[in-house]
This record gives C-alpha cells, sequence and structure tokens, in this order.
C-alpha cells in the first residue's frame, strides 16, 4: 500500500487466520468451493481414444494410452492453489504421474530443452520454463480430493503446477512438448503473464 | 479454440483510482456503479477489470468484475450481484456511494470479446449476473446502430430479479435485430409471456441461430447453467472453436 492508496469509506474487510494468512499471496481471497473457468465448453472425457505423449521438438519421445498411463507409478500431493481471479484453496488433494515420473520412463534425468508447450484437447496451450515441471513440481493429475477428475476441472488428466496461477496448470492436456525457445500460450498471448507466479503477483504482462 | 489477438507487448496495467459517481439500484440484489476514472477509454464490450477495496488499516481485498458499460458510455459501469457472506460485493452493493473511492486496473482479457466488427449472427446466453458481459456487448451494439441478428437468452429467478429489464425492452423495440427471450426459473407470474424453467435445448433450439448460420455464441452464467447450454448447442452440431464461455461459482460437485 502506496501512500496515496485510496481508502475505500466503510470498506473493513474480512480479516482472516495468521495461520491461513502466511499462505495466501497478495491479491488472494480464501475459497472452500472450487470454482471453474474455462474459455469454452467442457470436452466429453473419452478414455478409449485418450493418449497423452511426451516431446523433444517435433520429435515424439513416448505416447501412453489411458491403461498406460494408469501403470506409471502414482504420486499424491496436498497443495493450495491459486487462480489470477483472485481465489486461493488450501490444502487440495490431487493423485496423478509426476513430470519426473514420465521423464524417467523415457529415460531422461531431466528435460532436454528449457521451455515446455503444453497443448490441450480443444487447441489451449499454455508454457511453462521446463524447470518448473521437475523436482517433485508439477503432475499430469486424473484424481482430485480421491475421486477422478470431473471434465469441467481438466478430466481425465490436467497439468498440475501449483506453485504458477492456475491457468498454468492446463485442463484436458494431451501433450508436452520441450522446446529451445519459449513460446507463449493461449491466455499468455492474451495479455496473461508469461509465467504467473503467485507471490510476485504475476497476473498480467508488465506485472 | 481460436486467440482472437495476436502477441503484442503491452504496457503494464496500472492500478488507477475509481471514483463512484452514482449508484444505481437494478434489482434487490443488483446494484450498478458509475465511475469516473482518470484513464479508462479503450476496453472492449466483454472485458472485465480487477478491483481493489483497501480499508483505513491497509487492509485490502480484490475481485474481477465485468464491465458493464460500452466502450461508447459516458461512464464506465460496473454491475455487481451482492454474494451473500461475500466479502467485497456486499459493499458496493450496500455500502457505497458517490464521492467512495477504490482502486481499478484493466480492461482485461481479450478473449471473450464482441465487437461490431465481428458482425455475427450473436447469440448471446446469459444466467443471472451473466447477463453483464453480454449488456456491454448489445450496448455496444446499438450505440454503432448495428443490425447484426442477436439473439439473447436470458435466465434469472424470477421476474423481479432480471437485470436492465427496461433497456432490454428499448433496445427490442429498436426493431434493428435483436430479439431478447426471457425465462424465470423460480417463478411463473401471473401475465408471464417468457419461458419458464431452466435454458434447455428445446429453448435453445428455438431462440437461437441454426448451425448453418455460424453463429458466435457467448455464454456466461453459473457453472452449471454454462456447461448445460455448452454442451447441448455442442450437441446441435454448433463449432466448438465459436462457443466462448465465461463462469463463475462452484461446480456444487
Amino acid at each position: 500500500m502506496n501512500d496515496d492508496t485510496p481508502i475505500s469509506r466503510g470498506f473493513s474487510g474480512r480479516r482472516r487466520a495468521d495461520a491461513d494468512a502466511k499462505r495466501i499471496p497478495p491479491g488472494q481471497h480464501l475459497t472452500s468451493d472450487f470454482p471453474v473457468l474455462s474459455a469454452g465448453p467442457t470436452p466429453e472425457p473419452d478414455l478409449v481414444n485418450w493418449q497423452f505423449s511426451l516431446g523433444d521438438g517435433d520429435t515424439k519421445l513416448c505416447e501412453w494410452d489411458w491403461a498406460q498411463f494408469g501403470a506409471l507409478t502414482q504420486t499424491d500431493i496436498t497443495v493450495d492453489i491459486h487462480c489470477v481471479t483472485s481465489w486461493s484453496k488450501l490444502d487440495t488433494r490431487w493423485r496423478g504421474v509426476s513430470i519426473d515420473t514420465l521423464l524417467e520412463a523415457v529415460g531422461l534425468n531431466e528435460p532436454p530443452a528449457p521451455f515446455a508447450v503444453i497443448t490441450c484437447e480443444g487447441g489451449y496451450t499454455t508454457n511453462v520454463p521446463s524447470e518448473d515441471l521437475i523436482d517433485g513440481k508439477a503432475m499430469i493429475a486424473t484424481h482430485f480430493d480421491g475421486q477422478p477428475l470431473s471434465p469441467e476441472h481438466g478430466g481425465p488428466a490436467r497439468l498440475l503446477v501449483p506453485h504458477l496461477y492456475f491457468w498454468k496448470s492446463a485442463k484436458w492436456v494431451r501433450a508436452i512438448e520441450f522446446r529451445e525457445e519459449d513460446e507463449p500460450g493461449f491466455w499468455e498471448q492474451l495479455g496473461y503473464h508469461n509465467y504467473g507466479d503467485p507471490w510476485r503477483e504475476q497476473r498480467y504482462d508488465g506485472d | 479454440m481460436m486467440v482472437t489477438d495476436t502477441a503484442a507487448p503491452r504496457p503494464a496495467l496500472r492500478w488507477q483510482t475509481a471514483e463512484v459517481l452514482d449508484v444505481i439500484g437494478e434489482t434487490a440484489r443488483v446494484k450498478t456503479l458509475l465511475l469516473k476514472l482518470p484513464d479508462f477509454t479503450k476496453y472492449l464490450p466483454g472485458q472485465h477489470v480487477d478491483v481493489r477495496l483497501t480499508a483505513d488499516d491497509g487492509y485490502q481485498a480484490q475481485r474481477s468484475y465485468s464491465i458493464a458499460s460500452a466502450p461508447e458510455d459516458k461512464h464506465v459501469a460496473l454491475t455487481v450481484e451482492r454474494i451473500e457472506d461475500g466479502e467485497v460485493s456486499p459493499y458496493f452493493t450496500d455500502e457505497v456511494r458517490a464521492g467512495d473511492k477504490f482502486e481499478m486496473r484493466g480492461p482485461i482479457g481479450r478473449y471473450f470479446v464482441w465487437t461490431v466488427k465481428l458482425e455475427g449472427p450473436l447469440f448471446l446466453i446469459g444466467g443471472g449476473s451473466g447477463i453483464v458481459p453480454l449488456m456491454a456487448m448489445l450496448r455496444h451494439r446499438a450505440a454503432h446502430a448495428s443490425n447484426t441478428p442477436a439473439r439473447l437468452l436470458y435466465s434469472s429467478r424470477t421476474q423481479s430479479d432480471i437485470i436492465y429489464r427496461d433497456e432490454l425492452d428499448r433496445l427490442v423495440s429498436r426493431n434493428d435485430g435483436l430479439a431478447v427471450t426471457h425465462t424465470l426459473t423460480r417463478e411463473k407470474p401471473a401475465g408471464w409471456i417468457g419461458h419458464s424453467g431452466r435454458i434447455d435445448v428445446a429453448m435453445l433450439a428455438e431462440t437461437g441461430f441454426t448451425v448453418d448460420q455460424r453463429p458466435k455464441i457467448f455464454i456466461c452464467g453459473p457453472t452449471g447453467f454454462v456447461e448445460a447450454a455448452a454442451n447441448a448447442l455442442l450437441a446441435f452440431g454448433h463449432d466448438r472453436a465459436l462457443i466462448k464461455t465465461e463462469r463463475f461459482g462452484p461446480t456444487g460437485r
């Protein structure tokens, strides 16, 4: 708050308990609901034709079908998530396959290139530096709160990168391609921040 | 899904001080704030803003709201629905008055937008306060005297919950190719000539355009509402890429 920040007369707001306050980035508020934000209609889940691939540029490193993907080592995490529209949700429980596991499965110790482009059913894309996907920081999530992920929340599978604003956790994910160059994705091209760190309030271009 | 604008570096979105010029009661639970801002002209119908309130001890709260006004309107307007147990919306609907100030920045979002240049036909589907960004589009359309065929299907709980009802009637009376269909989900008042019940396949088929007409479709409302409308339109065969959605509220699951 600067000296010239206007005071909103009559506004007192709702203070949070200190324990939670430390976990909530600036400009965020808590919700116990789980809001849905998507740019278009929700795709029908189709596990029969579902495929997920990992690529090094245009070269496909591996492609998994639903059964093969389910046979990979599963990881459970409980994390806080933060949406750019200003809600945060604490202690969300997810199960899925960590990106580390996927890299191991194709025989890599580290991502083959510094940037990643994530593509999804329906054409949505988002970009993340490769280092933000590894060392336990990200997974392809298939379950939320003990249940298969619902279509509105990205089911059957979504990327989960909980330390970045939640539009980076792309729904209905189908591929991750590692690239030498950074390529802004769907919202990133539409004025949202290229990286999206909630703790630095990187919401929009120039933040 | 299509991207409607290309990447270009943009200046940072600055926080500005918005001063409330007037507060207009729309319904028992909804108010419109007319705002004065130092520099806020280049926005598109359908865009939203972030607002930030600051208490006298420095405590702040931030939220996003759709812009209700058209770019051609004299003042920027936000229309806010009171959310029970809300932190910010009850301040806007119950407390705020002319002369009060808060911070605002934007416009934000270049996806859920329609301008007369994009032409049509235009099919707008709104649930409750989901009408707000759609109204900005209709106001913009009227300001340009556009004859683009446009239809609005608008679901409200009760007759008295219909936001902008008189203005919608006035817009329809211009006979410029706009049709508005109301449906009420929680009452059927005497003499009501609109639809009753939740938006369903039959209502969408009757009020919308055909698949061949390739309407540009914008749906805004609570999550379940948007899901139902979007899924029905896909089932008719409308192109996924022509359907844009904006949702609010939880899934209820």
